[in-house]
């Protein structure tokens, strides 16, 4: 009897369950070793009174536990006498299916796609164009359905407002435009200031203010500009770099970053544009920045189900919902991609010392973009690979590699399990999160892919390059 | 201590004569008057060539005058449309040769298939077989003739041993061996120095095609991986088909052009 209890006691592993930022839930326990994911998933969900069951996903040191505990522990030869510490994520209760077959190929531009965006409810799709047009899709029938004039030169960017109501773009002559995308007319005259390209534009978040009023964009010239769509005029001009900026993110916590070829990332305040904060550190250019929370401030209100809201107040209020639950107790994180190979993760509110250093790709990182759920960091290189980093911690996860010519742009799917990659070779990629793997790959380009964008409700991929035509993509 | 060192040694210690400069520019001052003095009396090939000489000396430093004049000059700032859009992100970089994704690479394969070529060179010289080979005479009393030797350029693969020199019946010189091609793209309108894969076929016979004889018009296969050309599919281009546009045999290089 006495033997039986020994043996039964010994088959128990001592475990502890943290959340990602390391604090544990509860006193070390006692598990069997024949629990599992599904045991544990049911345990954590007693343990947080979870009304509505969520699905976790469990990681001892950085990988996933996918067997019961037992045969971890004798495969991995790991020491029943510790403390295993278990990591739980939760993960995103729907579940988005790959792309694999490109639904339509769409001509209409008459020179390079530069940018393509969906809007924040995945309703709406637009494009700018090296023919200096912004062009918006009908995504039903999968036409054209407005041309917007109006730009003197390449359209470089775009971007939607998080509320779905505006669509501000800006071009290479260095004027911006803002359009209304339910009539394809301008608001207004174009937005004059910069003095050389538009680099990047971005909205202020619909938590902060609803209806959307500002968004900021940065130019080569070095300067960043908080504009006013009502007032239609420049509202601060961010002076300081030194050098061209390259990036724009306005926070959820209510900062502007802009990384800039001076190497350098700078923090600003927006009531009065004040330079609140320097992040030194990278030793070349900056290329691109990207937020913990960018998902959830792109897409304001709208999640997954679809709802659609009438009040900009009631838009606000549940912006701000989704924004505080994505971002729990932690402050926001920022990553930022550069020129000298290498990334650095920030904790912008606390510190202006790098928490991470991620070190890895061989060649210049032109894109980096967090998960939706801020686990994942994924970084697009001009070495052919994808990596994948943890979005709390900085650590090398995985290497994705399979493209042949430089990675230009990469696209999260709303659930976080699966990541969109185009590249210079022509392909579209789509990566699996969890096996690490290749999941689908989307010939069909006739050239360079130059912008890539997964829908927020994750029907559609929409890609545009250098053969001057819109694919979109399906499952 | 060699002469000239003995007036920086004086120098050195007392420092130049107190007119040293005065002379110094005087004399430059006359310089002048005296290259007009010689370049109005100077006569036949000396003065031709003096004439020469002063001609290329101002034409230099007009350019150099203007060079620097343009800097203060305001120009037009360059604000039209340019084909070849770019996203923000590459703008600032430098572009590199980029080939153009070759969407052919079908229409290559099918006519491959047909064997049939539209080539720049569509016709070419017959060379006659005893241009080709020259008659090696073997044996003790050099009585036998059945050697021969290949006047012309050779591709050998990497891999080619010889054969034992009483059963070799041609001798390629590896004097005129060639690996690599000036291959010219042209679209792109430039030229690479490419690694020569294989001799795909010599007009002149398929015995000088598995002989690997490079005459004019010979269509070659080059090595096109540093190029990065990529196929609809994504995947890495590395071999393509040139043809020989001049007579390497006289020139002593393969010029090619890409067929596209």
């Amino acid at each position: 009897m006495e033997a039986e209890e020994q043996k039964e006691m010994s088959n128990n592993v001592m475990c502890l369950l943290a959340d990602p930022e390391g604090t544990p839930l509860g006193a070390p326990m006692y598990f069997p070793q024949s629990a599992g994911p599904v045991q544990l998933q049911q345990i954590v969900n007693t343990l947080l009174k979870n009304e509505e069951k969520l699905p976790y996903a469990f990681y001892i040191s950085d990988q996933e536990l996918v067997v019961q505990l037992g045969s971890y522990l004798q495969k991995n030869k790991v020491s029943v006498e510790k403390v295993l510490r278990i990591v739980y994520q939760p993960q995103a209760i729907f579940r988005i299916r790959p792309v694999n077959r490109c639904s339509s190929t769409i001509s209409g531009h008459t020179e390079a796609v530069l940018s393509v965006a969906f809007s924040p409810d995945g309703r709406q799709l637009a494009s700018g164009s090296g023919d200096t047009t912004v062009r918006l899709w009908d995504l039903n029938t999968q036409t054209p359905m407005y041309t917007c004039t109006g730009h003197k030169n390449w359209v470089l960017c775009i971007a939607w407002s998080p509320d779905g109501k505006y669509l501000a773009s800006g071009s290479k002559a260095g004027e911006l435009q803002c359009w209304d995308p339910q009539t394809g007319k301008p608001l207004g005259n174009p937005l004059n200031g910069h003095k050389k390209w538009i680099t990047g534009i971005s909205w202020e978040p619909v938590h902060l203010k609803a209806p959307c009023r500002r968004f900021v964009s940065s130019s080569k010239d070095g300067d960043a500009r908080i504009w006013d769509i009502s007032l239609r005029k420049c509202v601060i001009c961010l002076t300081g770099h030194t050098l061209a900026v390259t990036c724009v993110k306005w926070g959820g916590d209510g900062v502007i970053y802009t990384s800039s070829q001076d190497c350098t990332i700078k923090v600003w305040e927006t009531s009065q544009g004040k330079l609140i904060r320097e992040l030194k550190g990278h030793g070349h250019w900056v290329n691109s920045l990207a937020l913990s929370t960018e998902y959830v401030l792109r897409t304001g209100a709208f999640d997954h189900t679809r709802k659609q809201y009438s009040s900009p107040e009631e838009m606000k209020e549940v912006a701000l919902k989704r924004y505080n639950k994505m971002k729990g107790n932690a402050p926001e994180r920022l990553v930022s991609g550069s020129d000298d190979f290498t990334m650095f993760l920030w904790e912008p509110a606390i510190s202006k010392h790098p928490k991470a250093r991620l070190t890895g790709h061989q060649q210049l990182v032109n894109h980096v973009y967090f998960s939706p759920d801020g686990q994942w960091v994924a970084s697009a290189s001009f070495d052919k690979s994808v990596k994948l980093w943890n979005g709390t911690t900085g650590k090398f996860v995985a290497a994705f590699r399979g493209h042949v010519g430089p990675v230009y742009q990469i696209s999260w799917s709303a659930d976080s399990r699966l990541l969109l990659s185009g590249s210079k070779d022509s392909t579209l990629k789509v990566w699996d999160i969890r096996t690490h793997k290749l999941k689908q790959d989307l010939p069909g380009h006739a050239d360079e892919v130059f912008a890539v964008d997964w829908s927020p409700d994750g029907e559609k991929v929409a890609s545009g390059g250098k053969d001057r035509v819109l694919k979109l993509w399906m499952n | 201590m060699p002469q000239g060192d003995y007036i920086e040694l004086h120098r050195k210690r007392y420092g130049y004569r107190h007119d040293h400069f005065d002379r110094k520019r005087k004399k430059e001052a006359r310089e002048v008057h005296k290259q007009s003095a010689f370049a109005q009396k100077v006569l036949g090939i000396k003065g031709k060539m003096f004439a020469k000489k002063r001609y290329a000396e101002k034409a230099l430093m007009k350019k150099t005058l203007a060079m620097h004049e343009e800097s203060s000059t305001r120009r037009k700032v360059d604000d039209n449309v340019h084909e070849g859009a770019v996203p923000a992100y590459l703008l600032d970089r430098e572009t590199t040769t980029r080939a153009k994704v070759l969407s052919n690479t079908i229409k290559q394969k099918r006519k491959e298939k047909a064997g049939k070529w539209e080539v720049p060179l569509p016709k070419v010289r017959p060379v006659a077989e005893d241009e080709m080979f020259r008659v090696i005479r073997s044996g003790k009393r050099k009585t036998k003739q059945w050697k021969r030797m290949v006047t012309k350029v050779t591709f050998v693969g990497p891999g080619f041993t010889r054969k034992p020199p009483k059963y070799e019946r041609f001798i390629r010189p590896s004097g005129l061996r060639f690996t690599k091609a000036h291959v010219t793209h042209p679209e792109l309108k430039c030229t690479f120095n490419l690694e020569i894969i294989g001799i795909k076929k010599n007009p002149n016979g398929p015995m000088y095609t598995s002989l690997g004889v490079v005459t004019k018009g010979t269509i070659i296969e080059v090595n096109v991986s540093e190029l990065g050309l990529v196929t609809p599919a994504g995947k890495v281009v590395w071999g393509k088909y040139a043809q020989v546009t001049n007579n390497p045999e006289n020139d002593g290089c393969i010029n090619a052009v890409l067929l596209v």
